[in-house]
């Protein structure tokens, strides 16, 4: 019930341009220009869809803990839900990561790779030499070390601009876990109307 | 040296796509909608948009590229991109691009720094929604690729008359597989 209620509400702070209203965050933005958002949804499914070395859960909660890190609400509970769902009856790890990454039941190798996620956060410079090491120590190939760090990268770009247009984030929870079952079931699909 | 085994030895962006062109592919879709689209703002424009946000990400090899290729579009008044890279409220650009830099710029450090005052500033003189749209997803964007750059440690060639050659195939060819590929402009 309360659910519901709140649902209804408009959001009271409304984008900085004329997005349709009501839709949250990337999707917004893909109506309003398709022509980039064509590009945005290919990258994110090629990125975190695409053959990897990584899981999708493990994708996932790599764009969980940056876009956390930037706080950007929309992005982390969006791919949060995702992860959530990808990891199943693991799904604990996901809100450990989130709360404290070197303290959670992770893997030591997702945790640096984790670490490598956090420094590229900071900026690209920030990933060191010992960071790679420390990687490469528990098994991480070139191809997992490039696909942290391109989606560290590319959630450096979904979090500002997402956030830096001021668009509309849900504040319901269930409507996060409906947008995380979508996303681990459906992949990236490029919005063409607002349903 | 680069973080990981790039098999080429192409500088910059260019290695890590043709590491991976699955993901250059959208990678440069995006850039060649964001950099070379000639409605609202300017080819001009978006690479000194570019160029400022790689240059506050001190990502040497993206600022001096888009540093160029905007050059190319100024007529070659690179004393004006170096205008823009050091103080762009002093530049010799209109007040309507000052506003959207200045936009670029609070993205260069958080979507969330951008608040109001800077929209109406924009509007103010005459940026359209589709602009500063664009504004804050070229600022955007170049923090993904300064990021996908620095973080895996590419090679940034210090040959300085490197990067006008560079930049004159994306002048006059745009973004595209051209970018990655064995051969390189000389």
């Amino acid at each position: 019930m309360s659910q519901r209620l709140f649902k209804n509400i408009k959001p009271k702070k409304m984008a900085h341009i004329n997005v349709e209203e009501g839709v949250p965050g990337i999707r917004s933005l893909a109506l309003f220009r398709p022509e980039t958002g064509k590009s945005l949804y290919a990258l994110a499914q090629v990125l975190l869809r695409g053959e990897s070395p990584l899981s999708e859960a493990e994708r996932e909660l790599i764009a969980a803990y940056v876009s956390g890190r930037n706080n950007c609400r929309f992005c982390m509970s969006s791919h949060a839900a995702a992860a959530r769902c990808l990891y199943g009856e693991d799904s604990n790890v996901v809100d450990e990561v989130l709360n404290d990454m070197d303290h959670s039941s992770t893997s030591a190798k997702m945790k640096s790779l984790l670490r490598i996620a956090g420094q590229v956060q900071i900026l690209g410079k920030e990933v060191t030499d010992a960071d790679i090491l420390n990687a490469r120590s528990y098994g991480a190939t070139d191809r997992e070390i490039h696909d942290t760090v391109l989606i560290a990268a590319t959630f450096s770009m979904f979090n500002r601009y997402v956030d830096g247009l001021a668009t509309f984030t849900p504040t319901d929870e269930s409507e996060y876990k409906a947008m995380g079952e979508r996303l681990a079931e459906k992949g990236y699909v490029q919005p063409k109307t607002q349903a | 040296m680069p973080h990981i085994d790039f098999k080429n030895d192409l500088p910059g962006i260019r290695s890590a796509m043709a590491f991976r062109p699955e993901t250059a592919g959208p990678l440069n879709q995006l850039a060649q909608i964001l950099l070379r689209d000639e409605n609202g703002l300017s080819r001009a424009d978006r690479e000194l948009i570019a160029t400022l946000v790689s240059y506050r990400n001190d990502c040497f090899y993206c600022h001096n590229s888009h540093g160029e290729i905007a050059c190319i579009y100024l007529d070659g008044d690179r004393n004006l991109v170096n205008q823009v890279r050091q103080n762009f409220e002093t530049a010799e650009i209109s007040e309507k691009l000052k506003a959207l830099l200045n936009i670029a710029a609070k993205v260069q450090n958080s979507g969330k720094d951008v608040n109001e005052a800077d929209i109406e500033r924009a509007k103010k003189h005459g940026a359209s929604d589709v602009e500063i749209h664009d504004t804050v997803l070229i600022a955007a964007a170049f923090c993904m690729f300064n990021r996908y750059v620095d973080g895996l440690a590419t090679y940034a060639p210090t040959e300085m008359d490197s990067y006008p050659v560079r930049a004159k195939q994306i002048a006059e060819n745009g973004y595209g597989t051209h970018v990655y590929s064995q051969n390189q402009p000389k």
